[in-house]
């Protein structure tokens, strides 16, 4: 068993793009595209062009240039978390935590930049820091206790629920932070974090290009460089992944220190998108980072997945979540539309895979 | 003991020294507009303390933690008990049942009154029964203008969402507007559904409901721009707490929609939005002042027999406006998140 999945580094390489027993020789090389849809991406991709070309004929308002740039602003807020939770998870760990580390980070931007009266900047590489170390403290209790993440990460996601509520009441004195728009560097951070730009008269948030920039940067680091393939050894069998000289502790640490950074980069976004944070968001939304990652191919027993599967499985969550809207459905109904989509697309993403790696 | 703490103060060293020359980088970074130094000093309300004996009164909310429409009628509770000379006992959970138990906690610890929101009444019948049978005085408010009176309450301060609704719509009609938008935060709240229905209610022409998730602002802001750009129509948003109205702006900005936004509670950043005119009015049920009768009342009971209400009438603290013509003389007080 632990042989088969240290088998799964060499599936997601270029060269070897299928699965590892037709390289024994017993078995001729199976058609392109058979092998094509035996790519853990190829399953979400196609379930979401099924959920658009649904919602393209269902709502019309979808059609229209800005629909689209507004259904692909939701889909990156939640897409630039889902890949380091993806790749935390090929590396075969869990992040409950990042739902509220976002707003941990939007909330201590502000304050730091607010409470010193100082140039926003400060608190933005405060925040930074904060949030790597909160990634690095559920690396290093993981690693050094043996404790599933999964209870690790209840833990943090626990403590910073109360630390973003208790802290931000102890400084402001209310349990929102103060507007900083008005402060020194928040046009220069906005233009960074949250500004958009034109594209033939359609207005395009910058999250969407981040979000595209990270993704690419996040295949290439798992198809091209060495801490790509640790990311698939530790998560496959942490133990052999030791045994061949794969750095283990450093890997996972380092995994959830990116989680960290994508929180980062996403409670800055909320920051200089909306100029205050309530301390109490962000519940619930670790599950939707984690759903579009699953929905994105990867396991959750982890050694398996991509970097580009999760794309689709967050546009796939943002395109449902705004398709219902554009569809103008009874909003009673919202969740169960929304429960029942994703588990459709899932399904035809299990189906489409499991087809084409049937021999 | 000593031993083992010795050594720490020494390896702190760098980190001190580190955080002082961060702080002394820092210094150079000062933002000269805006932050904390521009905000004023002032300090809340206060008005001395009462020379009665101490009391411990109990406030058991329905509040989910880190909203800042509940944080003001725990200021307002807070302020009150420090003038009464009351120890207040804070607590509160979503969850009706969770609620009910942390109500049986002050009756465990035998308090001298509760002030309790009744959201979900029938789940907490049983434990105020107790309370009220174990002599402790108990005193709704916010939640629970229609079960008060029969679960032995002796007085409720609140406003009634589905009138406060309704005089919200009828408001909207004055303003002319034609097709309404509620959107609700959080799904499944009684006194959010409440209040849409009431606005329904009030409102001459059409209204839509809306459902976002509350606890994502992002998300909040591309449903209500899907929402304005599939039904071109709607001309007037109305939110039911004072940050989705915020965010809503932005959505009604992004699409070049002419829709005008209305809506329930405030905060600061509210305040500033309606003096610019990108929110038009707000209803405000004064939440700091049912925080603040709750605690005085209960006070006042103890140490006068008196109650409010007689027993038979609900004190409103609402529905009051909040538009162009008033807000500078709220603003003060909202601004220091009291009102």
């Amino acid at each position: 068993m632990g042989m088969t999945q240290q088998a799964e580094p060499a599936v997601t390489t270029p060269p070897a793009s299928g699965p590892g027993m037709e390289r024994d020789g017993r078995t001729k090389q199976r058609p392109l595209a058979l092998r094509l849809l035996a790519r853990p991406e190829i399953g979400v991709f196609l379930g979401a062009v099924a959920v658009f070309v649904f919602f393209l004929v269902a709502a019309p308002p979808v059609r229209d240039g800005s629909s689209m740039a507004n259904i692909l602003y939701q889909s990156s807020t939640i897409g630039i978390m889902a890949l380091p939770v993806a790749l935390l998870m090929i590396g075969g760990e869990f992040d409950l935590s990042a739902g509220v580390a976002v707003i941990t980070s939007a909330l201590t931007a502000s304050m730091t930049a607010y409470q010193l009266s100082m140039n926003v900047w400060v608190g933005v590489i405060v925040a930074l820091v904060v949030s790597l170390a909160v990634g690095f403290f559920n690396g290093w209790l993981l690693v050094k206790t043996g404790l599933p993440s999964f209870l690790v990460t209840l833990g943090t996601f626990l403590i910073l629920q109360g630390v973003n509520l208790a802290v931000t009441k102890l400084v402001t004195g209310n349990v929102a932070t103060d507007d900083i728009q008005d402060m020194d560097g928040f046009d220069q951070a906005k233009a960074i974090f949250a500004s958009s730009f034109d594209v033939g008269g359609v207005q395009v948030k910058i999250t969407v290009v981040w979000w595209l920039v990270f993704a690419a940067l996040a295949t290439w680091v798992l198809i091209r460089t060495k801490y790509g393939n640790w990311i698939f050894a530790v998560g496959g069998n942490k133990e052999s992944a030791r045994a061949v000289g794969v750095p283990v502790t450093f890997t996972k640490i380092s995994l959830f220190m990116l989680v960290g950074f994508g929180a980062w980069f996403v409670g800055m976004h909320q920051l200089f998108a909306f100029n205050t944070v309530q301390s109490g968001e962000g519940v619930g939304q670790e599950l939707i980072y984690i759903a579009a990652a699953v929905i994105g191919g990867c396991l959750l027993t982890g050694g398996a997945g991509s970097a580009i599967g999760p794309v689709f499985g967050a546009f796939m969550f943002g395109m449902v979540q705004q398709g219902i809207v554009y569809a103008g459905w009874n909003p009673d109904w919202f969740k169960a539309f929304l429960g029942v989509m994703l588990l459709g697309a899932t399904l035809i993403n299990l189906w489409v895979s499991r087809t084409a790696t049937r021999r | 003991m000593s031993r083992t703490f010795l050594p720490l103060p020494r390896r702190l060293v760098p980190a001190v020294a580190v955080a002082a020359a961060a702080t002394l980088v820092l210094a150079g970074c000062s933002s000269s507009s805006g932050g904390k130094k521009a905000e004023d000093a002032d300090s809340g309300v206060s008005a001395g303390k009462a020379t009665t004996p101490r009391m411990t009164i109990a406030m058991v909310t329905h509040a989910p933690s880190g909203d800042t429409f509940w944080d003001t009628i725990r200021k307002g509770a807070e302020v009150a008990a420090a003038k009464d000379n009351v120890k207040l006992i804070y607590s509160n959970d979503e969850t009706a049942a969770d609620q009910a138990n942390l109500v049986q906690n002050a009756i465990d610890q035998k308090v001298d009154g509760i002030a309790v929101t009744l959201a979900k009444p029938d789940a907490l019948k049983d434990v105020v029964a107790k309370a009220v049978k174990a002599g402790i005085p108990v005193i709704g408010f916010n939640a629970g203008m229609s079960e008060w009176q029969k679960q032995g309450l002796l007085s409720f301060f609140g406003q009634d969402e589905t009138i406060s609704g309704e005089a919200l719509g009828t408001k909207l009609d004055d303003t002319g507007a034609k097709h309404a938008l509620c959107v609700v935060q959080v799904q499944g709240a009684v006194n959010l559904e409440q209040r849409c229905a009431g606005v329904e209610k009030g409102f001459k022409g059409k209204t839509d409901k809306l459902y976002v998730n509350g606890a994502d602002m992002p998300s909040v802001k591309s449903t209500i721009t899907a929402k304005l750009k599939q039904d071109s129509s709607i001309d007037q948003v109305v939110t039911l707490a004072a940050p989705v109205a915020l965010t809503a702006a932005q959505s009604v900005d992004e699409t070049g929609s002419k829709a005008k936004i209305a809506t329930f509670d405030l905060n600061k950043e509210l305040i500033a939005a309606i003096k610019d005119g990108t929110i038009e009015f707000a209803v405000d049920q004064q939440p700091y002042l049912q925080g603040y009768l709750a605690v005085d009342s209960l006070w006042l009971y103890k140490n006068n027999g008196n109650y409010m209400g007689g027993g038979e009438a609900p004190i409103l603290t609402g529905p009051a406006f909040v538009d162009k013509s008033n807000v500078d003389a709220i603003g003060v007080f909202a601004a220091k998140g009291t009102r």
